[in-house]
């Protein structure tokens, strides 16, 4: 039940903050607690959240089912009430205000356009009700239908279109609306593979054309990792740890976010630090036979002050290779328990003592279940985490 | 395969004597409002078709203020159970607590009282608010009467309509009436003109109400139909006649939509 620690709330803002430029977006102790009948809270999906994004930026809320990514982003939209803190967008806080006068438009999972409307009427809708004279109406679909190649299709209903195209009307839909923040619930979830990568294409280029805040939701790290600016991982209503890609990627603030970025993902092996003949070790577990893993360099100062106690060794396939004998390199001899060969390069699933380990090799070679074969650790690439607090041992 | 066929076929066979056997009553009406009297009485099936009940029919009584009175009633009511119950199917089907479904439960049970236990006191609250025999009282009575079904089927309709596009709606701006007009209704349009022929169908045809709420005014046509049953016997062939006369408006209103009717009633069930 212990989860890693949540990020340090930042110190309280003074009296006279810096006006917020238009499209920032700033979460105070966001909190939701869904109620049952009786008042009695049921399910706290955001817990305690505090969050700034830059004017501008793409931010990706990513983590698994039920993290309350999805639950957050609505907060924000005013599709939920807001049981505690403050949202505030452009500087303004708009925890009453109707989800039209916000400034947001959001593009949903399963598009949510209107099915008994054409594609103009679908764009114009938000326009009509806002009771905008007709040429403007329709200079502004025109506009967002070019943009996004929809032209030709203004006359169909969304039942004539593909997935695809029904997503860039989702899409034309939240781009008329001009608004100063977009916000993206799974939007490609229900595409295909090939549609998906084209989509995440165009959403990243029109990111960078219009230059406008928005905010995305996805369970799928590939995504999270390729269209972030920066990347808030989340777990059970808390946030795990937000930074950019390669930050998230290469030093993993605890065992959550190691686990979660990166796929293949990291190995975590749990086990204890221990001395063997005066240099500190990694021992795995599995009694005897167990994987033994000299921590030397900088691992040996982060393991010094932990003799005895239980750590988890963290690795990423690409540093458990067949190469190897250098000094910073420490051998283990695996068993293939699965091999995956992806082509350029082939994922081995492997068994170390009793440990599992995933590692990466080059494709010529076919590997099989079952053999036997050293690979080398890449010891200064390799992580460790505390195994109660589950938090990153890192020199400070 | 050959089992198969005959099976159909045999099913085919049941349907067809079923159908028979209910339209059988109204056919038999309908060729004895063509008959003379004496004829009537006679079960024969050949004989030359006369329109002399037709016409003494309409000289005895006024088919046209009946007929208005069953129109104004049966759509009056009908409008003012969606009325009532689109608000509260929106609120069900959206925003569902866990008391929805007894809620729904405890409409429908109203259904299942007989109308003969409540008769004496509606028949007094009618007296004292001046609604005997007005049409107002018969379209406020038919909505109340109707509105269980009417809330049940639109609850059944909007839960259909993914949630997402009315939170689409909202960001759009759209606010409650909005959203009914302008994307719940478009929407659930097919269910609901199904749920509103039915209202005006059951409206139509109710017998028990109307006979005892009305006498001279509001009268709809089962009123006309009843007076046919005189203390003098009963003439079979003017009493069909004025039978045919009353039913042959919903009759037809009914086989032109039979599709969307039949459609409208299953949707609800295959789900």
């Amino acid at each position: 039940m212990t989860a890693a620690a949540p990020i340090p709330t930042p110190p309280a803002a003074a009296a006279a903050d810096p006006p917020l430029a238009d499209g920032s977006v700033r979460l105070r102790n966001l909190s939701k607690t869904y109620a049952d009948d009786r008042g009695r809270p049921v399910c706290h999906a955001v817990q305690g959240i505090n969050l700034e994004i830059q004017d501008g930026e793409l931010l990706v809320l990513v983590g698994p089912s039920g993290c309350g990514k999805s639950t957050t982003l609505r907060l924000i939209a005013g599709l939920e009430s807001i049981s505690g803190g403050t949202i505030e967008i452009g500087g303004r806080v708009v925890n009453q205000a109707e989800p039209k006068d916000r400034g947001i438009a959001m593009v949903f999972q399963n598009y949510a356009l209107y099915p008994h409307m054409t594609v103009f009427d679908n764009l114009a809708f938000g326009l009509k009700l806002a009771k905008k004279e007709k040429a403007f109406i329709r200079e502004a679909v025109l506009r967002a239908a070019t943009t996004l190649g929809l032209e030709g299709l203004l006359e169909r209903k969304p039942q004539a279109l593909s997935g695809g195209q029904r997503q860039r009307v989702a899409l034309g839909r939240a781009l008329v609306r001009n608004p100063k923040v977009f916000l993206f619930d799974e939007p490609l979830s229900n595409l295909d593979a090939k549609m998906r990568v084209q989509m995440r294409a165009e959403i990243a280029r029109l990111h960078s054309s219009l230059k406008t805040t928005m905010i995305y939701v996805t369970h799928d790290q590939v995504e999270a990792m390729t269209m972030g600016d920066r990347i808030c991982v989340m777990r059970d209503g808390v946030l795990m740890q937000v930074a950019d890609p390669l930050t998230l990627y290469r030093r993993p603030q605890n065992l959550f976010v190691a686990g979660f970025i990166g796929s293949p993902p990291m190995s975590l092996l749990p086990g204890r630090v221990e001395s063997r003949d005066g240099r500190l070790a990694f021992v795995g577990g599995g009694g005897d036979g167990a994987l033994t893993v000299p921590l030397t360099g900088r691992l040996e100062q982060l393991a010094r002050g932990r003799i005895g106690r239980k750590i988890v060794f963290g690795l990423r396939p690409e540093h458990l290779n067949v190469a190897g004998g250098e000094a910073t390199h420490a051998p283990a001899s695996c068993l293939i328990e699965m091999a995956e060969p992806m082509g350029a390069e082939s994922i081995l699933y492997l068994k170390a003592g009793g440990s599992s380990l995933i590692g990466r090799v080059p494709g010529e070679r076919l590997y099989k279940k079952g053999e036997k074969l050293t690979m080398h650790i890449h010891l200064e690439k390799a992580h460790l985490f505390d195994a109660e607090s589950e938090n990153a041992i890192t020199e400070t | 395969m050959e089992r198969r066929r005959l099976r159909n076929w045999v099913l085919g066979l049941l349907g067809w004597l079923a159908a028979l056997v209910m339209f059988f009553p109204i056919f038999w009406m309908t060729i004895t409002a063509f008959k003379t009297e004496q004829e009537a009485y006679q079960p024969g099936l050949f004989f030359i078709p006369t329109l002399e009940s037709f016409r003494e029919v309409f000289a005895r009584s006024r088919y046209a203020d009946y007929a208005l009175n069953s129109i104004f009633i049966s759509f009056g009511s009908t409008l003012l159970c969606f009325l009532l119950a689109i608000p509260a199917a929106y609120r069900m089907a959206f925003f569902p607590t866990r008391k929805t479904q007894s809620m729904l439960l405890w409409m429908l049970s109203t259904k299942m009282m007989p109308a003969v236990g409540v008769l004496l006191p509606v028949y007094l609250l009618f007296r004292s608010a001046g609604l005997l025999d007005s049409i107002r009282g018969l379209i406020l009575i038919y909505a109340l009467m109707n509105l269980p079904i009417c809330v049940w089927m639109t609850y059944t309709y909007f839960c259909e309509i993914p949630a997402a596009i009315l939170e689409a709606a909202r960001v759009d701006g759209a606010g409650f009436c909005s959203e009914i007009r302008h994307v719940l209704a478009p929407m659930a349009l097919p269910g609901l003109a199904s749920t509103a022929l039915l209202l005006i169908i059951l409206s139509w045809n109710e017998a028990f109400w109307s006979l005892n709420l009305t006498s001279a005014h509001a009268a709809p046509l089962t009123v006309f139909i009843a007076s046919y049953s005189s203390p003098e016997g009963l003439f079979w062939a003017k009493l069909s006649a004025a039978s045919l006369l009353a039913v042959a408006p919903i009759l037809v209103l009914g086989w032109l939509t039979q599709k969307q009717l039949v459609s409208g009633l299953t949707l609800g069930a295959v789900k």
